[in-house]
């Protein structure tokens, strides 16, 4: 490959604890929503990050930017180690990462106007000391992503969804960051909507070169934002490559299942395709079965796959990583 | 085939604080006996409410039906007592939400659910409705039935959740389920056995269906017929593979295009985007209600509505409300 990898991401473990008891609480166990997830994301490049609720991918984007502080594992970016960063030096770590969330309306402050919204993270970080500039540089930004720089005095409720995603957009962008997390970003938007989003996100990561971690379950709008993709299961990796080889050429038998279960809007191509429907539910992170997470749903399972430890993701083709015995016995 | 429902110049608005909403304005069409129709639109698009006032489900007030006639194997339900409508309701028309969890009973057990519907409409007894009920858990999939009757909703996944429901809504043999969005809230892989499971009764059962969404993805699989909403009206409806294949609406036409697609690499290529936002219904346009946002918009959009009439060489199936024929149609932008 011989790219540079921004982030660096191994062994991370985010256990959740499950307690017990009222005034004794006593840890009974643990929630497993990121169980050694190992990965690198690449400079300029946008990482796809898939799977259902619950899978652990939006608690991996959080793990990564340290919202949550990792059970076990390392998160290098730019070339530090931030699991043990202190707490002052993170804060300034952080101007370089940013998060765009999913739901855009619960992650504006309603009592905040759109100037203050945009420029909370400039004042945080004290960028500018003349109130002057930082106005016209939140001018700028609100019209960068398409937001009228008239309504900088306006509150969240007076926009619509894919406006308010925007100001989202626009309060990520303001401390130029080179690495933006993108959690579902687009989930919660009108479909006409989700292509201007969409649009404005692609354009912006050229304009800026930054880098993303997009973390979906649109598997479509994934194939097509998306340089390389992770497909995530009860909190691991399954498997990871080039969209475009895991796309037409899934190995991981959760991976063919998953995206033949996406329909496609072509009547005719919808008749002519084979599903693979998968029974039953996702396990709970609580309990994940022995061996592999997938062996209670999966159509290809043999003893293997029930006896710990669980598959490896090793590289079955060059670039494209998968963990399944079925593969790589 | 015969018609089983047919919808005329229904219109439906709510009476709010803030303005008069028109959320259906003069929708007609007919279902056919064992049609499956695909209803596509986005939030605010009156595919839900105009359902809701067919099946008397709208809160009067602030909601008022202020027009129109839902014709129903000859009977018009807007003009039923509302203990007529509670015969037809459940019985001949049954209806699916999207959020299983909110549409069920948390402090009652689904077996409970399940049999009252049993014992409203088909008057069976406790013990002839508890083994209805549970071969019908058993027809939708939950296996071990009718121990889990005695399970509350809590103790279900998403997934069944929705399986229950539709045990519950096809428990008296409809005529008509309406499935309102009734996999948005689950994940994929959940969507697909859900998909084939109604696909297969719906089959098994023989009965029409209205199934309405937003993802053109699923119609696609599912629907015979597809109708397309904005504004609270219809834009263009017809055959599956005659919309999908040959789409007339400006709206349709975007909607397609803005969505990339799984089985093709598409990266290369920015998305087709439809420019704005969907209209706020308290405020309707005098001409067609997509004009502010259309790229073949004319003159004559602004001013006045444009019918649904059959699409120029279409199979006479196909109809669209679009003033320009958008084969040959130019768009603003070049």
């Amino acid at each position: 490959m011989g790219r540079e990898a921004l982030l660096q991401v191994r062994g991370l473990k985010k256990y959740f604890p499950i307690v017990s008891g009222i005034v004794f609480q006593r840890q009974v166990g643990a929630v497993k929503a990121v169980d050694d997830v190992n990965f690198d994301v690449f400079k300029g490049e946008t990482l796809g990050m898939v799977g259902e609720s619950g899978c652990g991918k939006s608690t991996t984007g959080r793990t990564v930017l340290q919202l949550y502080k990792p059970t076990a594992g390392s998160v290098i970016f730019e070339g530090r180690e931030l699991t043990t960063l202190p707490a002052e030096e993170l804060r300034k770590t952080r101007k370089r990462m940013q998060i765009i969330f999913q739901d855009p309306f619960a992650s504006l402050n309603p009592r905040m106007t759109v100037g203050s919204i945009i420029s909370e993270p400039l004042v945080i970080h004290r960028m500018f000391p003349n109130k002057r500039e930082q106005q016209e540089y939140v001018e700028q930004l609100m019209e960068r992503v398409g937001l009228n720089p008239f309504y900088i005095n306006r509150y969240p409720h007076e926009f619509s969804g894919g406006q308010r995603q925007r100001i989202g957009i626009a309060r990520a962008l303001a401390l130029k960051p080179s690495f933006i997390v993108a959690d579902e970003p687009i989930s919660a938007l009108d479909v006409s909507i989700q292509a201007q989003v969409i649009n404005l996100l692609s354009d912006l990561q050229q304009e800026f070169g930054l880098t993303y971690l997009f973390i979906a379950h649109d598997l479509s709008m994934v194939r097509h934002i998306c340089d390389r993709v992770a497909v995530m299961y009860l909190g691991k990796i399954v498997e990871l490559g080039q969209t475009d080889e895991v796309y037409d050429n899934p190995l991981h038998p959760y991976t063919q299942a998953l995206l033949s279960a996406v329909p496609i809007p072509d009547p005719i191509a919808e008749a002519k395709r084979q599903r693979v429907i998968l029974t039953g539910d996702v396990p709970s992170p609580a309990r994940p079965p022995i061996g592999c997470n997938f062996n209670t749903r999966c159509p290809v399972h043999f003893d293997l796959c029930h006896h710990d430890p669980d598959p490896p993701l090793v590289e079955a083709q060059p670039g494209h990583w998968v963990a399944c015995h079925r593969v790589t016995p | 085939m015969a018609v089983l429902m047919e919808v005329k110049n229904l219109v439906t608005r709510f009476y709010t604080q803030e303005g008069v909403v028109h959320a259906v304005n003069d929708v007609s069409y007919p279902l056919h006996e064992g049609e499956t129709l695909g209803i596509v639109g986005e939030s605010g698009s009156g595919k839900s409410v105009h359902v809701l006032s067919i099946m008397g489900l709208i809160p009067t007030p602030p909601g008022k039906i202020e027009q129109g006639e839902v014709l129903f194997r000859g009977r018009d339900l807007l003009k039923l007592k509302s203990e007529e409508m509670r015969l037809v309701r459940g019985a001949e028309i049954a209806m699916i939400f999207q959020d299983p969890m909110t549409s069920l009973n948390p402090v009652l057990n689904v077996g409970t659910q399940i049999t009252e519907a049993l014992k409203l409409h088909l008057g069976m007894s406790n013990t002839a409705a508890n083994t209805r009920a549970a071969e019908l858990l058993d027809m939708v999939g939950i296996s071990d039935a009718r121990k889990r009757l005695d399970n509350y909703p809590h103790q279900f996944s998403g997934g069944m959740r929705q399986r229950v429901m539709i045990a519950m809504a096809l428990s008296c043999n409809p005529k008509l389920l309406i499935a309102d969005e009734p996999t948005t809230a689950l994940d994929v892989t959940i969507q697909a056995q859900i998909i084939e499971l109604v696909k297969r009764l719906r089959d098994e059962l023989r009965m029409a269906m209205i199934w309405i969404t937003h993802d053109l993805g699923v119609v696609a699989g599912i629907a015979d017929t597809i109708q397309v909403m904005y504004g609270g009206r219809i834009v263009e409806r017809g055959p599956v593979k005659e919309v999908f294949g040959d789409p007339r609406h400006p709206y349709t036409l975007g909607l397609l295009k803005s969505l990339p697609r799984l089985d093709q690499n598409s990266k290369n290529s920015k998305l087709v985007q439809i420019e704005g936002a969907p209209p706020d219904m308290r405020y309707m346009p005098q001409g067609c209600s997509f004009a502010p946002r259309c790229p073949y918009c004319i003159e004559r959009s602004l001013q006045e509505r444009p019918p649904l009439e059959p699409a120029k060489e279409g199979s006479g199936q196909h109809l669209v409300a679009c003033w320009v024929d958008v084969r040959e149609g130019v768009t603003q932008s070049g």
